[in-house]
């Protein structure tokens, strides 16, 4: 399984129509393509990823594009895209609020 | 044989369980199903009630400032402490503190400075270093990270598998091979710096414990001195073996604490829940069902606590131990799963805790040695010198 998320972006308009209720992870990029976010939607998350996305870019005004996973491991995968984004960047994704994590180097 | 608590038991468990239902409980409504930490100022004001409860610092011995508590008592509370959403994995989420690893009781006065005591004062964390990706159940023969002396430093290549909280530790334990020709004979202990350069935790491993990942280490000639090896050289198998056989016991008791849970709560559930007219309770399927979770956990907790007294009592207690993890990982995977088919749709939703009991339950069966090495250990004291 891969470390980093890298599928293709998709644009913000398409959320209704891509996403459904499941649980998982899901990136937000600006219009230059940087990840700006990193979210989940868990076990709480009204109607999974589709409300927890359509939700999130309510707060974001700059966000140009999303991409998600669908995994039932969405707390583990949420901290590993997190640290994954430290390794890559030496910061967490512009919009994700301080959380203590642990010190990852993917190959 | 007496089997009954006695009167400072009954008290320090009936507080426990007040603790679990009144304080931890509430919190996990609104935590994620699949959390495994509390808001850092619940969890500060927890432990505050721990301290005044007498009980921070299980497993930490009197003379390091922990509980003057012994196993049996340990292991009553370990039932009771487990009796919530993430109480398998993380047992009112490391408000009663912890022990570290345990093994740093054993170090120079030296290392006991530099890692033992900050990490009972909270200001340092360990892993435990065993397991590799070509085996964690015979690590006597799996163990393939080797180290090789170089003047005063040894240099250590190799990678670790399913290590927890190495991410966020300061140092571990890492089990490297001294010695190729000696099997068991020839694994050393080493405590290792995660600042080290050559230390590197290259991916994590999402597993059925959704709730928590472990991860995969690599070790690129990372250079330890000597004075960091833990006990002596090539004696490393004899420290990670005592820490296995004593930690089934408590592993033992948080199973049998969830299955004690999830009884519960198909006790309260079966005569509410009506189906074609009637409760459920009053359908021989489910009366049996109860029965059978009834015999179970009754079971697995007099093995457990007869493995514990062992202990306490200086007896050799491996067997026993053994027993303990095989009977109660499993009783408690046919409890939950009993209680599961009980609650139907709701048994298998996130709302309640079964879904995350039910997953990680199954965990135990393989974590800590599986029930197959178990059996292994057990026909072993059995037929001692005659199976080897």
């Amino acid at each position: 399984m891969a470390v980093r998320l890298t599928k293709d972006w998709i644009p913000v308009s398409e959320v209704l129509t891509r996403l459904k209720g499941n649980l998982g992870v899901f990136q937000f990029a600006n219009v230059q393509r940087e990840v700006v976010f990193i979210g989940f939607a868990g076990g709480k998350s009204q109607f999974g990823l589709k409300g927890e996305v359509a939700s999130a870019l309510e707060k974001y005004s700059d966000i140009a594009a999303f991409r998600f996973e669908i995994t039932t491991a969405y707390h583990t995968r949420y901290r590993e895209l997190l640290m994954a984004h430290i390794a890559d960047h030496d910061t967490l994704p512009h919009y994700n609020e301080q959380i203590t994590l642990g010190r990852l180097s993917p190959s | 044989m007496k089997l009954e608590m006695t009167q400072e038991q009954t008290l320090i468990t009936g507080m426990v369980r007040k603790f679990v239902r009144e304080e931890i409980v509430p919190l996990e409504l609104n935590l994620d199903p699949d959390a495994d930490e509390l808001d850092p100022a619940d969890r500060d004001r927890l432990i505050e009630k721990t301290k005044a409860m007498g009980l921070y610092g299980l497993g930490i011995p009197a003379e390091y400032g922990g509980p003057d508590i012994d196993l049996m008592t340990s292991t009553l509370i370990a039932i009771e402490m487990s009796q919530h959403r993430a109480g398998l994995y993380a047992p009112c989420y490391g408000t009663f503190g912890g022990a570290g690893l345990a093994q740093l009781f054993e170090a120079t006065d030296e290392q006991k400075e530099q890692y033992l005591f900050p990490t009972l004062r909270g200001e340092k964390r360990g892993f435990f270093g065993l397991s590799e990706p070509s085996g964690g159940s015979d690590p006597a023969r799996a163990i393939q990270t080797k180290a090789e002396r170089d003047g005063d430093d040894w240099i250590i290549n190799g990678g670790k598998l399913w290590i927890s909280g190495a991410d966020k530790a300061d140092y571990g334990l890492v089990f490297a091979r001294t010695d190729k020709d000696k099997g068991r004979n020839g694994v050393t202990c080493f405590i290792v710096d995660t600042d080290n350069p050559g230390f590197h935790v290259r991916r994590v491993v999402h597993t059925l414990r959704s709730a928590h990942y472990a991860t995969e280490l690599q070790f690129e000639d990372m250079r330890i001195p000597h004075a960091n090896i833990l006990g002596e050289v090539n004696k490393g198998f004899a420290i990670a073996s005592h820490r296995l056989t004593r930690q089934r016991i408590p592993y033992a008791a948080g199973c049998l604490g969830v299955a004690i849970k999830a009884q519960e709560m198909a006790l309260e559930y079966v005569p509410q829940r009506e189906t074609f007219g009637a409760p459920l309770s009053s359908r021989q399927a489910i009366q049996w069902m109860l029965v059978d979770n009834e015999i179970d956990i009754k079971q697995a907790t007099w093995i457990t606590l007869e493995a514990a007294a062992k202990a306490d009592n200086g007896e050799g207690f491996r067997k026993e131990a053994a027993m303990a993890k095989l009977v109660a990982t499993e009783a408690g995977g046919r409890v939950v799963d009993r209680c599961m088919q009980m609650f139907g749709g709701l048994g298998v939703a996130k709302d309640l805790p079964l879904e995350r009991w039910f997953r990680e339950m199954r965990i135990r069966r393989i974590g800590e040695g599986p029930s197959e090495v178990q059996r292994h250990v057990i026909a072993r004291e059995l037929l001692g010198e005659s199976l080897r």
